[in-house]
């Protein structure tokens, strides 16, 4: 094996260089560990770069009122109490820690008029809590962490995608992948792993994510062994761009709404007095993406199948100054001057609050020696994300899982690869050369997202859902006889129908998970079960392989403990 | 509907040849909606290096027209129509293969430059003032469309000597960075070459971030290498006393 294969050995590796894999990697580091991390583009191109708003974290630098406990609250709050309490516990409490670490690694946030980090209002949260650098935070994050992790000394294997997780039948051991640019393979042996890898979205055509977010960290975690938990929690936001059509789905920032801008149908109806006329536009998330889906289907969309949202009655001026990228993105790609016209927005996927099942406290997955962070990962954000809970998570999770990693790579012996799993990973993943004119896979790929979108989207039904499973069914089959063309040298078309296999498993998980829960809770939304089950309020749903099958069951919710349960009964 | 004609360089490392592929036009496409096509509908091999087609992780830079720009950002009908539109790597790193190129060298010229170093006592009070300035350079989404117009890499592939715009925009987000302690000038001055840039200004025009690389990075870093290495003052004083510069 060692002289077919080129083979790298490592304390921890980390699969994925976003904000969860970097934070992962430098707290491994800081432990002494010897560390990799694998990445499937190029160093500073993950998705953490397009995140905007900022970090959560109750510094009370603004609103000295704030701490852990009403940010806890309002995270519980927001994932209607399907959180891992735990976590939401550790997150509250380690966040201000985590960014002023960052500070102190070089990052320049905005600052308040006396010298310290500032932090502007979102979504959801209580107070002022959002740490940011205008509106490019995982930018400034992203580079941060980068060049902290650089020059502690990490080895990066860039453009790699890993295909298999190796395991020893008890315990994660390794990865198996290949380089993108010349189609060999590489052979990773790693006493622990954690997975960063991000999430789901390019199984929906309208999504806000990048081509990496295909759901691979899940779909490896389950082949090899671990659980998945709550993946029907899919969060669509409310406002992406709908047209022109190469825009579709990227993000319009929720400060339009914040700034005061207007949603209306095409009739000209300011339609969230029907859903929610207490909060408008105000509303949250998951209701404000719901009720512009609903206006669109009963035919009252715009023309191009999507809501205005009108910020044009505020000063030209003003709006320049205080939502100046949307103001450029919409001229540039749309050729909309949102200071005179409407926007057309509609719902966009966006994130997955489901994920590897961890545990609290170390990161670590039901698999030992596989750990899981950020997006990869489920429990903090129940069955709704909040703003700015996202990057905050990267950070606190990232380093438990480093911590961890490390400590159990000094735990365990030196892996002991068999050679017969990278043999039979290396012949599924060339699977698609053997093929002749069978389809190419981005026709697959277009076909699965038509599927997502109609059918597991923004709102479910027991038929619609059923009839997914049954193409996702078809698309297996599909998939295995597509040819690709050329060589194995930095073909997309091969990297795709790797990808795919990723993102069918992911949806065959949305999918069964969103047809068992009976009832709408956060951003699972049932048209035959619209209401809260108090039943399925208590439970998480628990994903395995199963041999060749598809195993699902219901965890109870662990008890919340009575001084926790009180931080939830008070008010503020 | 209208069709576009791409002509798209296809090759590797010992040379290639543009494609002729024809692509439907959509309202408001840009050119990597058109790569992405030729991908999905004509050739699922066509390489192409994108990541989040909003113009924020500066991926999908190629020669579009000869011009060198973020695909993803780069609209189909702000090109003349009816002609061909040409689209090429970019010129100043080896291709891999077809748009995608090797830009490993500026990792390695990134880790030259030591990190941020806080200064001993700092108390981390500071104002938006003192970010303001530095804030600019770190806007940097390393596109290298900086590096790929470079004449010195360009025309000269200098890249043992020199930096690159790019780095010298890091170095003075470093450099100027309120709470930071260390001084990089003479690496400016004798590993990244700031000397052989004579201020031309092309970095600056293709920069997508609007960061004034040449005025409020380049000049002000000068600047800097001057006043320590070839202040006449200074320079009497250190040979009086037998110190050198650095």
């Amino acid at each position: 094996m060692s002289e077919r294969f080129e083979t790298h050995d490592h304390d921890v590796l980390v699969i994925g260089a976003g904000g969860a894999g970097l934070r992962a990697a430098i707290e491994a580091l800081a432990q002494g560990a010897s560390v990799g991390v694998v990445s499937k583009s190029l160093l500073g191109k993950a998705h953490t770069v397009m995140a905007e708003g900022g970090i959560a974290a109750a510094m009370a630098n603004v609103d000295s009122a704030d701490g852990w406990k009403p940010h806890f609250r309002d995270t519980m709050r927001g994932g209607k109490f399907l959180n891992n309490w735990r976590m939401a516990q550790l997150h509250a409490q380690e966040a201000p820690e985590r960014v002023l670490e960052l500070e102190q690694w070089g990052a320049l946030f905005d600052r308040t008029q006396d010298g310290r980090i500032l932090q502007r209002a979102f979504g959801g949260h209580t107070f002022r809590r959002l740490c940011h650098v205008g509106d490019r935070t995982g930018l400034e994050m992203i580079r941060t962490l980068q060049d902290r992790g650089v020059h502690m000394g990490f080895d990066v294997y860039m453009e790699c995608t890993i295909v298999q997780l190796l395991t020893d039948g008890k315990r994660c051991i390794g990865a198996i992948g290949y380089w993108r640019e010349t189609g060999r393979f590489v052979v990773f042996k790693a006493k622990s792993v954690v997975m960063a890898t991000g999430g789901i979205g390019k199984a929906w055509p309208i999504t806000s994510n990048s081509w990496e977010y295909t759901g691979d960290g899940m779909a490896l975690a389950y082949e090899a062994g671990a659980e998945l938990m709550d993946m029907e929690f899919v969060q669509f936001h409310p406002t992406g761009m709908v047209w022109p059509p190469g825009v579709q789905g990227i993000l319009v920032t929720e400060a339009v709404r914040g700034e005061g801008g207007i949603l209306r149908n095409k009739n000209g109806e300011r339609f969230m007095e029907r859903y929610d006329p207490k909060r408008m536009e105000l509303s949250t998330r998951d209701v404000v993406a719901r009720s512009i889906y609903t206006e669109v289907k009963e035919g009252r969309g715009t023309e191009h199948g999507g809501a205005y949202l009108d910020i044009s009655h505020k000063p030209a001026e003003y709006v320049k100054k205080k939502l100046p990228s949307m103001y450029h993105q919409f001229k540039e790609l749309a050729d909309v001057d949102i200071t005179k016209q409407p926007m057309e927005v509609g719902p966009t996927c966006h994130y997955v609050m489901g994920g590897i099942r961890v545990e609290a406290e170390t990161a670590q997955s039901t698999l030992p020696g596989l750990f899981a962070a950020g997006e990869a990962a489920a429990g903090l954000h129940g069955a709704n994300r909040l703003g700015g809970n996202s990057l905050s998570d990267l950070l606190v999770f990232g380093r438990r899982a480093g911590l961890a990693a490390a400590k159990h790579a000094q735990e365990v012996s030196a892996p002991r690869i068999d050679p017969a799993q990278i043999d039979e990973a290396e012949a599924e993943a060339l699977q698609p050369f053997k093929h002749q004119g069978g389809e190419s896979p981005f026709a697959v790929h277009r076909d699965l997202q038509k599927t997502m979108q109609s059918l597991v989207g923004i709102f479910r039904v027991r038929d619609d859902v059923q009839k997914a499973l049954a193409e996702l069914e078809k698309y297996k089959e599909r998939l295995a006889n597509t040819s690709v063309e050329g060589s194995r040298m930095f073909n997309p078309g091969w990297h795709m129908a790797i990808d795919m296999k990723s993102m069918l498993t992911v949806s065959e998980t949305v999918a069964r998970s969103a047809l068992v829960r009976e009832e709408s809770r956060g951003a699972h939304s049932r048209i035959d079960f619209p209401e809260l089950s108090a039943e399925w309020g208590k439970k998480n749903n628990i994903i395995w392989r199963d041999g060749d099958a598809m195993g699902l069951r219901q965890d109870r919710l662990s008890e919340l403990p009575a001084e926790l349960q009180q931080v939830l009964a008070e008010d503020k | 509907m209208a069709e576009a004609t791409m002509q798209v360089f296809r090759g590797g490392p010992s040379g290639g040849k543009t494609v002729e592929y024809k692509v439907p036009i959509a309202p408001g496409m840009v050119v990597l909606d058109a790569l992405h096509y030729i991908q999905g509908h004509l050739s699922s091999d066509l390489a192409v290096r994108w990541n989040c087609k909003a113009g924020k992780c500066g991926s999908c830079s190629a020669e579009v027209n000869g011009r060198p720009k973020l695909t993803c950002k780069t609209r189909m009908d702000a090109l003349p129509q009816n002609e061909p539109i040409t689209v090429m790597p970019i010129k100043s790193f080896p291709v891999i293969k077809d748009l995608v190129t090797d830009v490993s060298w500026n990792y390695k010229v990134n880790k030259k430059i030591p990190p941020f170093t806080p200064r001993a006592g700092a108390d981390w009070k500071f104002y938006q003032e003192d970010v303001d300035r530095v804030q600019e350079f770190r806007k940097c989404i390393e596109c290298f469309l900086c590096q790929n117009v470079c004449h010195v890499l360009r025309d000269h592939d200098k890249k043992e000597q020199f930096g690159g715009p790019r780095f010298f925009v890091r170095v003075a987000g470093l450099d100027m960075h309120p709470m930071d302690g260390l001084s990089r000038t003479k690496l400016l001055k004798d590993e990244l070459g700031l000397g052989l840039c004579n201020i031309t200004k092309c970095c600056t025009e293709v920069c997508p971030e609007d960061i004034h690389i040449t005025d409020n990075a380049i000049i002000p870093l000068k600047e800097r290498v001057v006043d320590e290495y070839y202040d006449p003052v200074l320079w009497i004083v250190r040979k009086i006393r037998g110190t050198s510069a650095g």
